[in-house]
């Protein structure tokens, strides 16, 4: 991944807008090892946080460690106000945190509606199924297909669907454009476009910097399970030089 | 008219009790099948609590007089409830380790259970009478069956139907595919899994409860006759695919008729027929005849 375009598409000022995640002196394990080394950040509400960095480095954990998904884990997470360090992943889930995960997650004994329909409703003010349908069509015609015989675009709107139905306002989005095909990026862009827009709060993980630059207000860069550098998308032109240093191979 | 110069009546009967057999095997089966696929342990105290389903209904008919009918609706919820309390408070501490300590667990909860009971009742063996509208036989023309193993058939046939309605095509079905897939996952998008786990292990335990009471008038009432019908449920698990609802049911109906057609042409092999054809399908299709093949 290189940064070549560094256009400061979006420049919002969110300055004053309440704070729904604040994560402080994180620390993540995996059996004996120990992958997150003190992250902290905060994310305010409507707000769009893209983790840069190399594989490997623990920007999956970081989301994963949000919903409680790793062995163990120390430190503060606040959930719209609440702290879930020693909560269970289910109890994060309907706080309103969506969760996307690498490789999709669609459960394969499972057909594309009963996927689409498992998640609980967190809350009422969330999309309907007949407005998820008009989103994703695709959807709509291949309700009864198991999970599996979905495409990989479908699998991919399907695991962002059923987030979007339980009416969760925080998205956790981990490299939901990995292994697809530009033009599927491309609408799959325009779909988080549009849930930015509607003021859904955002962490991304994404290796694809065409696909992240033009959606995210801010950027961290992880390394080795800390965080090297933050900067607004405004600040990205100033900065290329580094951030490439970074993320270069 | 014969087969083989074996009587049609010597036939028939051995198939009704392969089959009647068979309907055991079903149920017991299909009740290791989700729990192993929820909880990714073999639950070894399966037996004893089908066993406990069958003293419950001994002992609330001797006690309380509770009729047979009243037995098999309150055997099983009385069975459940105490499987739930066991995993809420004891399984669920083993979370997270090797799950051989399940395994262990439940194998020595079966020990203690059986040992309980054998010491208070003894190794003799209790008799349950069959209740008064399932006593007879149903001549069905070419031959005369027991009531009470027709209704078994049916009843048993009815649960599993239901049971496998229940799981692949409501929503608490999909919740429990969802949990045996990926337990993380379905939790990371809200779902309840710790409960879950506790009502399916009760769920589970009620339906082995439940085949407990329909086998009371069949078998004696005995503390160890769960312990022989696991060893046959666990081969059908594995024939059937590990994890897989219609597998158990369709390998436990058939392997109890298989069963009972063995002993018709070759008594000598019935008890280990179903072991022969166990090493074959591991042979053949290591992930049973229903399971998905897994890298």
């Amino acid at each position: 991944m290189t940064v070549t375009s560094a256009k400061p598409i979006l420049s919002r000022d969110l300055s004053g807008v309440r704070q729904v995640i604040s994560v402080n002196d994180l620390h993540a394990f995996y059996g004996e090892s120990h992958v997150l080394h003190g992250v902290s950040f905060t994310i305010r509400e409507g707000e769009v946080l893209t983790l840069l960095g190399r594989n490997g480095g623990g920007r999956s954990t970081i989301i994963r460690s949000i919903m409680g998904l790793v062995d163990r884990r120390r430190g503060s997470i606040e959930i719209l106000g609440h702290e879930t360090i020693s909560a269970a992943p289910f109890q994060i889930a309907r706080l309103g945190v969506g969760y996307c995960p690498e490789e999709r997650g669609i459960f394969a004994t499972l057909s594309c509606e009963e996927n689409l329909k498992l998640p609980p409703i967190v809350d009422d003010k969330g999309m309907t199924l007949e407005k998820i349908y008009e989103l994703f069509p695709n959807l709509a015609a291949r309700r009864r297909t198991l999970g599996t015989q979905l495409s990989g675009g479908e699998q991919q709107m399907l695991a962002i669907a059923r987030i979007l139905r339980t009416g969760a306002r925080i998205l956790m989005l981990d490299e939901i454009s990995e292994g697809l095909a530009p033009a599927i990026v491309d609408s799959l862009s325009v779909t988080v476009t549009t849930l930015r827009d509607l003021g859904y709060t955002i962490l991304m993980v994404e290796q694809n910097w065409d696909f992240a630059a033009p959606i995210a207000d801010r950027f961290s860069i992880i390394e080795r399970g800390r965080i090297v550098m933050e900067l607004e998308t405004a600040d990205l032109e100033k900065n290329v030089s580094a951030v490439n240093h970074y993320l270069g191979v | 008219m014969s087969i083989f110069n074996i009587s049609s009546q010597v036939f028939l009967g051995q198939l009704t009790i392969g089959l009647v057999n068979g309907c055991f095997y079903a149920m017991l089966s299909l009740g290791l099948a989700i729990i192993f696929g929820l909880l990714n342990m073999i639950n070894f105290a399966h037996g004893a609590l089908y066993m406990l389903g069958a003293f419950a209904a001994w002992f609330g008919l001797v006690t309380f007089g509770v009729s047979y009918w009243c037995a098999l609706l309150l055997s099983p919820l009385i069975v459940g409830l105490f499987a739930a309390i066991v995993e809420r408070f004891f399984l669920r501490r083993l979370e997270g380790l090797d799950h051989l300590y399940g395994l262990l667990f439940t194998f020595g909860l079966a020990l203690a259970l059986e040992g309980i009971v054998l010491d208070i009742y003894g190794s003799a063996g209790l008799s349950y009478a069959p209740p008064s509208q399932l006593r007879g036989l149903l001549d069905l023309g070419f031959m005369r069956l027991p009531l009470y193993r027709a209704w078994v058939v049916a009843v048993s046939l009815a649960v599993c139907f239901g049971v496998w309605f229940l799981i692949e095509r409501t929503r608490y079905g999909s919740y429990l595919r969802a949990g045996t897939e990926d337990a993380h996952l379905a939790q990371a998008l809200g779902i309840n899994v710790p409960l879950l786990i506790t009502l399916t292990y009760g769920f589970g335990a009620g339906l082995a409860a439940f085949a407990g009471v329909l086998a009371a008038p069949i078998y004696q009432v005995h503390p160890l006759m769960g312990s022989n019908l696991l060893i046959i449920a666990f081969a059908v698990v594995v024939i059937g695919g590990l994890g897989s609802t219609l597998g158990a049911i369709v390998t436990g109906l058939a392997l109890g008729v298989i069963e009972g057609l063995t002993k018709v042409f070759y008594p000598e092999a019935s008890s280990t027929a179903v072991f022969i054809i166990m090493a074959f399908v591991l042979l053949l299709r290591p992930a049973g005849l229903f399971g998905q093949e897994t890298a």
